[in-house]
């Protein structure tokens, strides 16, 4: 059973090479393009790579790259094929490498549409990695004296200052943590020591927040501590006040963001992919065509070319066949000792 | 007589012809960029509105948007007379205007020039007007209610955390002015009013800053208030104190920063004013000398033989 039989008149199957022709530099540029857009991904999740605990998501931008560089090779090749199939002297010699860079060059199409559905799935992974991220940021926030994260404070301030965020969830988890330093607490006077000893592990905490969480659109001047209590402030209600600090977590801030990044990127990915097909699709069709004019003397003759000369299960099975043998070639051994299950009586 | 030097120099003409066309083009693109560095000027300018004050400054953007915009169609022009001008049926109709295009060229070249001086003599008139701009905005911080000047907070916040300033010259600016709205202060209390009786003019002036003077680089949380005292706070030492607050002023931060923009222009100017004279200089010795010759030959035929220019006419 031929998948997608066509029938090809001489003038048709010289269209289809020059439409592939155009097409394979057009995918080309294409993969280019989508090598770019990896790198830029790769990018911006380096940048903030600090609240990040774990480098699961960059799978996806190093997929994005790996399938822009193979198709500028696949593209080109498809090219060079395109432009041979019409010369009857040149064809052969692509013969046999065909098979091979069908198998290459669909692993690798498929591998782009998975990179789009991966920046889609991973979004959970993000978020988990950002939260613990962003929950050490915060831990360590006030230890600008231990090497190796005597940087957090600065990284915490530019992010919440940069995305207009501020906490993890939300402003409160600044009131869970001591973000200032003992090293600037006076433990002679009365105040600290109470609020020390107030908390059962020792901790100085304060319903205050940091000066990154100020929110620069606030009508009045930035109130940072005794955030809670509205008599510390003349007309202030922290209930009913929206716009002295940042509201928004940066975890949801920064998700938000990287994925607006990676759909916006997935969807010229999409359209690379489309494309990339249609490359293939064509130089099938073209092959089979060009195949179908083998041996003949009249070059003009119309042909007939298809997609797949079994069925789709059929060839499957045939490329995974000495994939398939090569593994039971390890489990020979094994298989002999068993039980023979195909005997039935 | 005449076959003989047409069939010579066709040739060497579709050359000729071929440099001028890719020269011409080039000469639009530098014009084009000149367009664009004016306009990159100009949006830059535009984007601190807010904090300058009215001062000439606009005329130097709007004149290498001008001479961008003339470049491109004198240069194009001037292309187009050269490449007719190898072509000795078609540069007929150019000859009247020759002349005034020259000149044209000469007076425009030397307006590239004052484009480029322009750009690094602007930045007097910058400072004034940045200085006057801030001290403005600044006064009219709080005023957050007023329209007209209720995004100056908002713009003057951003200034700071943005080139990492404090104030105009420094954060001592903020000391002498009331950036506190009396929309949020408690009239009643008797600190208030202690501090509103002892200033002369009635302003409510704390030793302390907004949250935008803060230094993101500093190992300890930001001190904002009461900033001269050294025992409002524990282990600080204002003298010594430098990671606290942003150290430079805004007008020269943002003085800094167009200065860089506008040595950057004005250098680009200047290499593209070199090439304009360059390329108009070459245009004139390539075109002008054979065109000249021709008319030379053409009137002493005319007058030598009558019959014969009236064929060519």
């Amino acid at each position: 059973m031929v998948l997608m039989k066509m029938k090809f008149p001489f003038q048709k199957r010289v269209k289809l090479a020059q439409g592939l022709w155009l097409l394979s530099w057009c995918a080309t540029v294409a993969g280019a393009i989508t090598f770019t857009l990896g790198c830029i991904l790769k990018t911006e999740l380096r940048r903030r790579g600090e609240v990040m605990d774990n480098t699961d998501i960059h799978i996806v931008p190093n997929t994005l790259m790996i399938v822009g560089l193979a198709s500028l090779g696949i593209n080109y090749f498809a090219g060079k094929i395109g432009q041979d199939a019409l010369d009857a002297g040149k064809f052969p010699r692509w013969k046999s490498l065909l098979k091979p860079y069908f198998a290459i060059s669909s692993f690798f199409t498929v591998l782009m549409l998975l990179a789009v559905i991966m920046s889609y799935a991973m979004k959970g992974s993000l978020e988990s990695s950002l939260k613990v991220g962003l929950r050490n940021g915060i831990r360590f926030y006030k230890d600008t004296d231990t090497p190796g994260r005597c940087f957090q404070k600065q990284n915490i301030d530019r992010l919440q200052m940069e995305f207009q965020c501020c906490g993890n969830n939300d402003f409160r988890d600044w009131f869970e943590v001591q973000w200032i330093s003992n090293r600037y607490l006076d433990f002679s006077t009365k105040e600290v020591k109470d609020r020390i000893k107030s908390n059962v592990d020792g901790r100085y905490l304060v319903d205050g927040v940091p000066f990154s969480c100020c929110n620069p659109s606030s009508p009045r001047p930035c109130i940072q501590y005794h955030l809670m209590n509205n008599s510390a402030h003349y007309n202030y209600d922290y209930q009913t006040e929206e716009l002295n600090i940042f509201i928004r977590g940066c975890r949801e801030a920064l998700v938000n963001y990287y994925m607006g990044l990676m759909n916006t990127i997935g969807a010229g990915v999409l359209s690379v992919f489309l494309l990339q097909a249609s490359v293939l699709v064509s130089l099938r069709f073209l092959q089979t065509a060009m195949e179908a004019l083998a041996g003949n003397e009249n070059t003009e003759i119309e042909t007939e070319g298809y997609l797949l000369e079994k069925g789709l299960k059929e060839t499957i099975m045939e490329y995974l066949d000495p994939v398939l043998r090569f593994l039971l070639l390890k489990n020979q051994v094994q298989e002999g000792e068993g039980p023979d299950n195909t005997v039935n009586i | 007589m005449a076959v003989l030097p047409v069939k010579f120099t066709k040739t060497k003409r579709d050359k000729l012809a071929q440099v001028l066309w890719i020269l011409n083009w080039i000469s639009v693109v530098t014009g084009a960029i000149l367009f664009s560095l004016g306009l990159f000027l100009k949006v830059e300018i535009n984007k601190r509105k807010e904090l300058m004050a009215e001062r000439d400054i606009q005329y130097v953007p709007n004149m290498l948007i001008a001479v961008g915009l003339i470049a491109c169609g004198i240069n194009f022009l001037g292309g187009k007379i050269c490449y007719d001008c190898v072509d000795t049926t078609k540069f007929m109709r150019w000859k009247l205007i020759m002349l005034p295009y020259i000149v044209c060229t000469f007076f425009f070249t030397s307006c590239i020039l004052v484009g480029a001086l322009m750009c690094y003599s602007m930045r007097g008139e910058l400072e004034e007007s940045l200085d006057m701009g801030l001290a403005v905005a600044m006064r009219f911080y709080k005023d957050t209610d007023t329209p007209g000047r209720c995004f100056l907070k908002r713009t003057v916040d951003l200034l700071q955390i943005e080139f990492h300033c404090c104030g105009n010259n420094g954060h001592r600016d903020w000391l002498k002015i009331q950036w506190i709205s009396n929309r949020y202060l408690d009239m009643t209390s008797k600190e208030v009013a202690d501090r509103l009786r002892s200033n002369v003019e009635g302003k409510y002036l704390m030793d302390s800053v907004p949250f935008s003077c803060c230094n993101v680089n500093s190992p300890r949380p930001c001190i904002q208030s009461q900033i001269s005292n050294n025992s409002a706070h524990y282990n600080y030492d204002h003298v010594t104190e430098h990671l606290n607050l942003w150290t430079r002023g805004c007008r020269q931060a943002l003085l800094d920063h167009y200065t860089y923009i506008m040595q950057s222009i004005g250098l680009t100017v200047l290499v593209i004013w070199v090439f304009e004279v360059r390329e108009h200089s070459r245009m004139h010795l390539v075109c002008m000398a054979p065109l000249l010759s021709i008319t030379l030959v053409f009137t002493m035929l005319q007058v030598q033989d009558p019959l014969f220019a009236g064929c060519l006419q």
